[in-house]
């Protein structure tokens, strides 16, 4: 109520405005753990949101120039953590490229079934932490049990549940089990009967729909400029997917799909995820179908690849070649060459510096959440504050890799 | 992988392009610190070209060399499918004059990819519009990126702001300054819009 004295012909009120600074994150649940955004609110409309990353930085890339090629394995695994397959992969076909290798057929068709799986976990995670951080905790719950089986199958194969260290220069650590075909052709169906239960559940209900439809939209030529990559930027209607555009392993034999959203919004980047954990499993499908049961998995390039134990034990030429590889590490040619896959939210790039020696002189990872994470202030800013979550939600940001 | 988009610039900067070559596949040029906008603007507007995706920026050390520090661009072309490594070599041994012109204005992804570059390695971009660090915190010593920073090294503690700087007693202290991480914080906010009435 204003004062009945005032009079108001003489001029405007001026009340106080100052703005409302909020502080969101890093340990804000909604948050996936490790970014802020401090935010400048007008009543409940966000005037400016500054996002602000690197609380799990740990120094990635300075820790690669210290060891051999073979040792930035482990590294990788922990940048994205919940598709730690894919990085795997990704680093060994960089560094594969630079010495000019191609691995056995077998092992490709094995690192593309595993890398899927991978991306059906990460697909998982991240469309069941939407629906959660709105509310609906069932969705996840079952998602997350669809989960616990893809990692049932990689820790059958790897014996890690998270971080495989799986992947090898010229090859795969071991070979594919005898019951991993199995396993994948089992555990698919239900899979996907889980994603497509909680999908029922999801996109029939208004108030989810209200909360995802029209929010955080952007254009696909605003989401190319920023250097959006993957289910984020597909959803905008560009349809721009590594394994169809530049194929590597055997995308090219495979018969998939590319889905493709049409407005952008955070709806979009929910329902291009799903329809990727359908083409995963395709792609899946068609790689145990074609993958032999046996020959090689290793490349026999003795100038990467570590001799059999039984020699090593034995023949003193194994003994050395073994000794010099663990010690000096694999020698890489001298040069620069940057690679990419796509990972579960798109390209992931490795730009690597070799000056001839078995340490990597520069080992540059380019995360595909990085940039999408430097897209999120524009995508928030004159909405709600409650659209934060979904939106933060649809990109997701993986800590580890973001903040390298 | 095709020349063109290598004979394009060749043949557009003439000199200023030092060096270019095709290993493994990665079209690169290396270009001189001068014309680095120019060059930006080339890709992205000639329809030829068309890059339209902003990759990835890095800074790689050599501090042997003179100029040390190699700015390396990664770009990509959606519609034509094509990509090109566009690096710059700045600063000398003592990082000065590592100096680049931003390239923001054209592609808006840049922005944290040089932050990211100005924070782990040390270039600093004329017209970013917030070139502040993004990974490490503020009051960060040195730039880690650096060949020369040793991997070992251990930052100094931050002390805490005290009553007097805070101007506040120290229960009433926000956890945030009001310009901590904002530059935006400092400035009266925009006129308010129509809608607001």
């Amino acid at each position: 109520m204003e004062p009945l004295d005032v009079d108001l012909e003489e001029g405007e009120i001026e009340l106080p405005a100052e703005p409302m600074h909020l502080n969101m994150g890093p340990a804000h649940p909604a948050m996936h753990g490790t970014v802020r955004i401090v935010l400048e609110l007008s009543g409940e409309t966000i005037v400016k949101g500054d996002v602000q990353v690197g609380y799990l930085h740990r120094g990635f890339e300075k820790m690669c120039e210290r060891g051999t090629w073979a040792q930035v394995f482990p590294y990788v695994d922990r940048l994205n953590y919940v598709s730690p397959m894919l990085n795997n992969v990704g680093y060994a076909l960089a560094v594969e490229k630079m010495c000019g290798i191609v691995v056995p057929e077998r092992c490709q068709w094995y690192r593309m079934a595993l890398g899927e799986l991978a991306r059906i976990s990460d697909h998982l995670t991240c469309t069941g932490a939407i629906a959660m951080e709105l509310g609906a905790f069932t969705p996840f719950l079952w998602y997350v049990k669809a989960r616990e089986m893809v990692w049932d199958i990689l820790e059958e194969e790897t014996g890690a549940r998270l971080t495989h260290s799986f992947g090898r220069i010229g090859g795969m650590a071991h070979p594919p089990t005898p019951a991993f075909k199995d396993l994948c052709r089992t555990a698919l169906p239900q899979i996907l009967a889980i994603v497509e239960e909680g999908e029922r559940m999801l996109v029939k209900n208004r108030i989810f729909l209200d909360r995802l439809e029209n929010v955080g939209p952007i254009s696909g030529a605003d989401a190319t400029a920023m250097g959006w990559t993957g289910p984020c930027l597909r959803a905008s209607g560009v349809a721009y997917d590594v394994r169809k555009a530049h194929p590597y392993l055997k995308y090219d034999e495979v018969d998939f799909e590319v889905p493709v959203g049409t407005r952008g919004d955070t709806l979009d980047r929910f329902l291009v995820r799903l329809g990727e954990i359908r083409q995963s499993k395709r792609i899946i499908e068609q790689a145990v179908e074609r993958m032999a049961d046996d020959g090689p998995v290793d490349c026999d390039d003795p100038r990467v690849v570590l001799p059999p134990k039984d020699d090593v034990y034995t023949t003193i030429e194994a003994t050395i070649q073994h000794f010099k590889l663990v010690m000096e590490g694999a020698k890489v040619p001298k040069g620069e060459c940057y690679s990419y896959t796509e990972a579960g939210n798109g390209e992931l790039g490795y730009y690597l510096v070799s000056d001839g020696t078995g340490t990597p002189y520069r080992v540059r990872i380019r995360p595909p959440c990085f940039q999408i994470t430097g897209g999120l202030s524009r995508l928030i800013e004159g909405r709600m504050l409650s659209d934060i979550v979904p939106t933060f939600g649809s990109l997701n940001m993986i800590g580890g890799e973001c903040d390298h | 992988m095709s020349q063109l988009v290598l004979d394009k610039l060749r043949a557009r900067f003439g000199a200023s392009v030092l060096e270019t070559h095709s290993d493994f596949g990665d079209d690169t040029a290396v270009v001189s610190p001068d014309v680095w906008r120019a060059v930006g603007e080339f890709l992205r507007r000639d329809p030829a070209l068309d890059f339209d995706l902003p990759v990835d920026l890095c800074g790689v050390d050599y501090p042997d060399r003179e100029p040390r520090m190699e700015v390396v661009l990664h770009l990509y072309s959606v519609s034509r499918r094509h990509r090109v490594r566009v690096k710059a070599r700045v600063g000398d041994a003592e990082m000065d004059g590592a100096e680049l012109d931003s390239l923001v204005s054209i592609w808006p992804g840049l922005n944290w990819l040089e932050r990211e570059v100005f924070d782990m390695s040390g270039v600093r971009f004329r017209g970013h519009p917030d070139l502040r660090r993004i990974l490490m915190y503020p009051e960060f010593e040195g730039h880690p990126l650096q060949k020369t920073y040793p991997a070992q090294r251990t930052q100094p503690l931050v002390p805490y702001r005290t009553e007097e700087e805070a101007g506040l007693p120290l229960e009433k202290q926000a956890p945030f300054g009001p310009d901590e991480g904002m530059p935006f914080g400092r400035r009266p906010l925009p006129p308010p819009r129509a809608e607001d009435g």
